[in-house]
């Protein structure tokens, strides 16, 4: 039991650091821009599969800075010659922009890589057990995982706090105008913003791609999550995607390990609820089948509560 | 994002005076011709269309006007941009289709013309329920909210396998011998069932925008402060027009358990959802007939191009993607654009221009489609070496000819299409011009 709940917390945090990782750009280019991006998930996955093609030529270490890079420039492309075009008629039309966007790119994936999952592995350097505890064994690929996600976090929460550019950044969010007054260019502050986000996406899907599974449908898996990641955690928080990526990942890892049922529970307690009927399958759930649930329910509770999220500042 | 929603405002305002001028443009004929005009279609289309394929697409356009006009009563009328509009629709469905399991002639025996309505009931119950947690906001706060709500019910599916049949769906027979006109044996049968639920469904809808509630539910959408001061209560607004809606999905999915015979949790599916978001935007939200342009026209895209090409969501991404970005008033939007020029007689004058437009825009589009076409055979076949049929003519996608041909008729068609569309914006700004000197 001790064994199953510690190895649950271990991947789920590492689930929770990868949707970070995914939430931090979604996050960066949702303050920057109040543009909720459909298509990131899909930034991941072109991530993965840049990845997976690069380092079948030249190994994993060179795919690791290339592939965001390149994700990074499409990225700036589809917001000078895209988005920045929309911007004119309002925030929905910038939402149904990526929301075609991201069918546009799961389907150019199926027409370069196929429809069947390419073979992408964790990398020979790191596969190799990092320790064992309990008699299970920690795989040093997940370690360095979670090493990259907490320097990503440090290095994106002092540049925005610290620096110039997150003060530039900051500001144009606000005050555009003022900014562009002081001479700063802000529709480019805007293309390196979306394209900063999307590398990051990119740079998740790099390492993420390994562990899960590089397969056109990986988008649309992860898509509506890193949204309730975003909006549970307030929108355009940093540190609010944080905990919350950390809270969703560990919630669901632990909930899939355990084969509670309501009828189980009470029965341990002396009551028994009838088998048959609706009240039967009710009683016969396991909270690991609510697995797949628990986050949109989070969601919709925080936002009928709580519509900032955990540490946002603003609603919409 | 509640001050800058959508496009609508202009393109509704005119809308809604072009509805006014048919009010006043006199006589029996001027007011309900358009409504007479559509019942003629409606009867006589599978007449013509006689084929089993055209009379189940027919079909599927009825129930995909109906489920787009009531995506159109959040959109388009309340400004409410929700992701699990096809949470009604599939569980109208399912409520519908364990109704029509109940019937049979002995004992509960509902005339099956009225079935629908038990899956509109089923799914306003729903809606009701979902419409008071998610109108308490607007913007994107209920957009994410109804993702949320969608994602739910979508995964709750799964987890009650009575009540919505798991991976399977429910199936049902919709030959129970309770209706009142057919059978419902033959889908000619099935296909007067929808289109008369079409009709009451679309009168209905048309009305109701003509309500105060419809006039309401467009001030709540294009200032919320306003409508307050004004002494209503936004979400109150947009909760009766969210359980309306969710009311009218419900019968569409009613009818889809009907036509099909089986309701699966695809139903209530994101995809599903995505599906209505993009017929409502590409026929148009700021106009009331713009959901049933888009419905017609994504319907047999969908149906015929998923039959002609295995990457047909490809083809209708990019259309999605050219009309937000080009035109995002929608397909009527484009007509009610040319509605002034109509009127001033000089819609000839763009007519050349058109055509070249077209001409050259289906030669790069050829070109285009062969270089996807090729692409996706390559990577998706097992054999690349066996040769692909492309357009009737057997092609090997590793020649080089192909290819450069391909390239050279994209490259050569887009070039001329880029001047048509300079020739076009030429002419338009001519025509505009005249206008504007006859006027002044």
């Amino acid at each position: 039991m001790l064994e199953i709940v510690v190895f649950s917390l271990l991947n789920g945090l590492l689930f929770g650091m990868l949707l970070f990782m995914l939430s931090s750009g979604l996050t960066l280019i949702f303050s920057m821009m109040g543009v909720l991006n459909f298509a990131h998930a899909s930034f991941f996955m072109l991530g993965a599969y840049f990845a997976y093609q690069i380092s079948t030529v030249t190994g994993f270490w060179v795919a690791l800075i290339v592939a965001p890079l390149l994700v990074g420039g499409i990225g700036m492309l589809i917001e000078r010659y895209g988005l920045r075009r929309v911007h004119k008629f309002g925030h929905v039309a910038e939402l149904l922009f990526t929301f075609g966007l991201a069918f546009l790119i799961e389907e150019v994936v199926v027409m370069i890589w196929g429809r069947i999952p390419v073979d992408y592995g964790v990398p020979a350097d790191l596969n190799y057990t990092f320790f064992t505890l309990l008699g299970t064994n920690f795989p040093a690929y997940r370690a360095f995982i979670l090493l990259i996600a907490v320097l990503m976090f440090v290095a994106l929460f002092l540049t925005i706090t610290r620096t110039r550019i997150g003060m530039i950044i900051q500001a144009a969010l606000t005050h555009p105008d003022m900014v562009a007054a002081l001479g700063h260019n802000v529709p480019r502050v805007f293309m390196m913003v979306f394209g900063g986000g999307t590398a990051l996406a990119a740079l998740a899907g790099v390492i993420g791609g390994p562990i899960l599974v590089t397969e056109p449908g990986m988008a649309f898996l992860l898509g509506p999550i890193i949204f309730v990641v975003v909006v549970f955690g307030g929108m355009g928080s940093l540190g609010g995607a944080f905990v919350a990526s950390i809270l969703i990942g560990v919630i669901q890892t632990l909930a899939v390990a355990l084969d509670w049922s309501l009828g189980g529970t009470l029965g341990a307690i002396g009551i028994y609820l009838p088998t048959d009927g609706f009240i039967g399958t009710l009683a016969r759930i396991s909270v690991s089948q609510t697995a797949p649930i628990l986050p949109y329910l989070m969601l919709v509770l925080m936002l009928i509560f709580r519509p900032k999220g955990l540490m946002g500042t603003r609603e919409s | 994002m509640s001050d800058r929603t959508l496009p609508t405002g202009k393109t509704s305002a005119a809308a809604l005076r072009g509805g006014a001028r048919s009010d006043r443009g006199g006589g029996f004929l001027g007011r309900y011709g358009l409504w007479i005009f559509a019942i003629i279609v409606l009867i006589v289309a599978p007449q013509i269309m006689t084929t089993g394929f055209s009379r189940s697409l027919l079909s599927q356009i009825g129930i995909s006007i109906i489920f787009a006009l009531s995506y159109n009563m959040l959109l388009g009328q309340g400004g409410m941009l929700s992701f699990g509009h096809a949470v009604f629709y599939g569980l109208g469905g399912f409520v519908a289709i364990h109704v029509l399991n109940a019937i049979s002639p002995e004992g509960f025996a509902l005339p099956l013309e009225l079935l629908p309505l038990a899956g509109g009931f089923g799914a306003m119950i729903f809606g009701a329920i979902f419409g008071w947690i998610s109108t308490a906001r607007a913007g994107t706060t209920f957009a994410m909210i109804s993702l949320g709500i969608g994602e739910l019910v979508y995964a709750g599916t799964s987890m009650f396998p009575e009540l919505f049949g798991g991976e399977s769906g429910i199936s049902g027979n919709r030959v129970t011998h309770t209706g009142l006109f057919f059978n419902y044996g033959p889908q000619i049968d099935v296909y007067y069932l929808i289109a008369g639920w079409c009709l009451i469904c679309t009168i209905a809808m048309y009305l109701l925008t003509r309500t105060p509630l419809g006039r309401m539910a467009n001030a709540v959408r294009d200032n919320e402060e306003r409508a307050r001061f004004v002494g209503y209560d936004p979400r109150m607004v947009r909760f009766v027009q969210y359980t309306l809606a969710s009311f009218f999905a419900g019968v569409a999915g009613g009818l889809t358990a009907v036509n099909y015979e089986i309701v699966t949790a695809e139903n209530v599916s994101a995809v599903t959802s995505g599906s209505v978001l993009l017929m409502t935007f590409i026929g148009g939200v700021g106009n009331f007939a713009g959901p049933i342009l888009g419905a017609i026209l994504v319907t047999i895209l969908q149906l015929s191009l998923s039959s002609i090409t295995e990457t047909w969501q490809l083809y209708f991404g990019v259309l999605f993607i050219v009309m937000v970005m080009f035109a995002p008033m929608g397909l009527a939007g484009i007509i009610a654009l040319h509605e002034p020029i109509w009127q001033a007689r000089r819609l000839n004058r763009l007519i050349v221009p058109y055509a070249i437009g077209l001409a050259t825009f289906l030669l790069m589009g050829l070109g285009l489609v062969a270089l996807i076409e090729m692409n996706y055979y390559m990577s998706t076949t097992y054999d690349a070496s066996i040769p692909m049929e492309l357009y009737g003519q057997e092609v090997s996608v590793q020649a080089v000819m192909p290819w450069l041909l391909a390239i050279a008729v994209t490259v050569v068609g887009g070039f001329l299409f880029r001047l048509a569309i300079r020739r076009i914006r030429h002419s338009w700004d001519g025509v505009i011009h005249d206008i504007k000197q006859e006027a002044a």
